[in-house]
């Protein structure tokens, strides 16, 4: 598959804000992405990246502000117009989020295959063979060996996990992919492999990618633009090798100088 | 005549009683929630479950909803995995009987109502039966997804793919549907539904029933019901359909074919032989001078009783 060229924005952010009580989880952000992009969140701890991840994604309403969507059919919707059917119906198969802890994004008592096939059987696939025939190449596709696909994911490593999350996720080519912290609580070499794999796919697949991470090395590898957040605020943003190379903001300046370089 | 009017009637039964045990008000209570059920078959309808004088698991929910139902004109079957006499059915009759004092009876024939544990008679049952279900848990999505606030919105919203990532599991493993009782089952194109912990040999006996079937749960509080000639249909895959247990053998002792058997140990050394589940259809065959292989076995005799007229 190409990747996916049109003039009109897959997705368009207005003024999103967040409150949790009186304190700022996100404020005020607008941003437009468009297909086949990656765009990288970051910041430090509590600056408000999940905040606007979780709004993004419909799982945490925002106080104030849209976010507008384009459909299979091409029309712009609100998300937090939809209803909760279509909302469920997009999640499961037009987008995909992969959690920061696999466990979040697994089941964990059911097999690997199960875990791929869920998405299929949930928009109606009934034929087992094909099912899992799907699974199996899925699973293929993010190295994970097809002797593992009855074998539960408790017995999977951290990195497998991962991968079968991904997979999991893509299986019903998903337009639109979240990943919170994607790599977190991965040693180096699996990441490296793990980003190498996520690069494959999303330039294969031409998918949009929302990444959150406080690792600006993940950034710098996967996205073509880049937000810094800091506060619930977005501080500077641009394309990625711009905003990494020649920070403007000394909060940017300082999180680019932090990278330990070994 | 309403239940009400007879119980003022009659007065008590057993001196401290009301009628059937459960107060009227929370028999009215416990009828409306049968009525919302059979008009949205399949839907599981909460309702204020009370404590009964038996132990949750003994058919709390059953008891509750046969009480609600029964009349004094009604006849009363109680069955316990197939059987009129184990502990469960005889208890649960006799605190009826002591209760309400209605008819009781093994017959499936004669029984108006039917409150049932696991099993579903032989027995064609009929457009003026009511079957009861003691239903443990009711909820099918439940091993999948632990959360009430989530199934009740995935029932809400017919999202129901977790029920086929269960079968897919069962045949990932076992190479077939290995599921054999509580076989979960979609209610009227709508609600997937667990017609409790029946055998899934049962489940085509569920599917456009002449007789209204009441499921209650007492423990979980939840009542929902099928009414008579409705569409049910088991899950399964294109590839892997449904289907039921089959048995080589016939009953031991009566002979019939395509029932649901029962293994019974007859000795240390290997003896064992099958017999129907549903003790009143063999009873019933057998007085009818139906004999199967193993009927003259010495055994026999100790685990079939007698057929019918015989000793009594």
């Amino acid at each position: 598959m190409s990747v996916y060229q049109s003039e009109d924005p897959l997705l368009q952010v207005h003024n999103v804000t967040r409150y949790y009580g009186d304190r700022i989880g996100c404020s005020d952000v607008s941003f437009d992405l468009w297909p086949g992009e990656v765009l990288a969140i970051v910041g430090e701890s509590g600056s408000g990246k999940t905040t606007l991840l979780n709004c993004l994604s419909t799982r945490l309403a925002p106080t104030a502000g849209a976010i507008e969507y384009r459909m299979r059919d091409g029309a712009m919707r609100n998300l937090y117009q939809l209803s909760e059917a279509e909302r469920r119906l997009l999640m499961r198969t037009d987008w995909g989020f992969v959690h920061q802890n696999a466990a979040d994004g697994l089941r964990m008592n059911v097999s690997a295959g199960a875990n791929v096939g869920e998405r299929l059987m949930a928009v109606g696939d009934r034929h087992y063979g094909k099912i899992r025939e799907k699974a199996d190449d899925w699973l293929g596709r993010v190295e994970i060996a097809s002797d593992r696909i009855d074998d539960d994911p408790r017995s999977f490593s951290g990195g497998m996990r991962q991968r079968l999350q991904i997979a999991r996720n893509l299986v019903t080519h998903p337009r639109l992919v979240f990943m919170d912290e994607p790599t977190g609580g991965l040693d180096v070499s699996v990441q490296a492999r793990l980003l190498d794999l996520l690069r494959r796919l999303v330039a294969d697949l031409g998918l949009s990618v929302i990444i959150v991470t406080h690792d600006l090395a993940v950034a710098r590898l996967l996205s073509h633009r880049i937000m810094v957040m800091r506060h619930g605020n977005v501080i500077e943003a641009g394309l990625t090798d711009q905003v990494l190379d020649d920070p403007r903001e000394p909060y940017t300046q300082l999180l680019v100088s932090s990278i330990l370089q070994v | 005549m309403t239940v009400m009017d007879q119980a003022l009637e009659t007065g008590t039964h057993d001196g401290a009683y009301n009628f059937a045990y459960l107060d009227e008000q929370t028999k009215r209570m416990i009828r409306r929630a049968i009525l919302k059920g059979i008009a949205i078959p399949g839907y599981q309808v909460p309702f204020a479950s009370r404590e009964m004088p038996m132990p949750y698991g003994w058919g709390t929910g059953g008891v509750q909803v046969t009480a609600s139902i029964l009349g004094q004109d009604d006849c009363l079957k109680m069955i316990d995995q197939g059987s009129d006499d184990t502990t469960n059915a005889v208890s649960l009759r006799g605190f009826f009987e002591k209760t309400a004092g209605v008819k009781t009876t093994t017959e499936t024939g004669e029984a108006t109502i039917i409150q049932t544990r696991h099993r579903i008679p032989e027995q064609d049952l009929r457009e003026d039966q009511i079957l009861v279900f003691q239903v443990p848990i009711p909820e099918p999505l439940r091993f999948l997804e632990p959360r009430e606030t989530e199934t009740r919105k995935m029932h809400a919203l017919e999202d129901y793919g977790l029920m086929h990532v269960k079968l897919y599991e069962d045949i990932a493993k076992n190479g077939h549907i290995a599921t054999t009782y509580a076989y979960p089952v979609k209610v009227n194109g709508r609600y997937v539904m667990d017609p409790s912990p029946t055998p899934k040999f049962d489940n085509p006996k569920i599917d456009q029933m002449a007789a209204l079937q009441l499921y209650g749960a007492g423990r979980e509080k939840r009542i929902y019901a099928i009414p008579p000639y409705t569409e049910v249909k088991s899950l399964d895959f294109e590839d892997y359909p449904f289907e039921v247990q089959t048995f080589d053998k016939p009953c031991g002792l009566c002979g019939a074919e395509n029932v649901y058997l029962d293994e019974v140990i007859l000795d240390d050394k290997g003896g064992r032989m099958f017999v129907c589940s549903d003790s009143d259809y063999c009873e019933d065959r057998r007085a009818k001078g139906h004999v199967g292989p193993m009927a003259a076995d010495p055994a026999a005799s100790q685990i079939g009783g007698s057929p019918k007229g015989a000793g009594e």
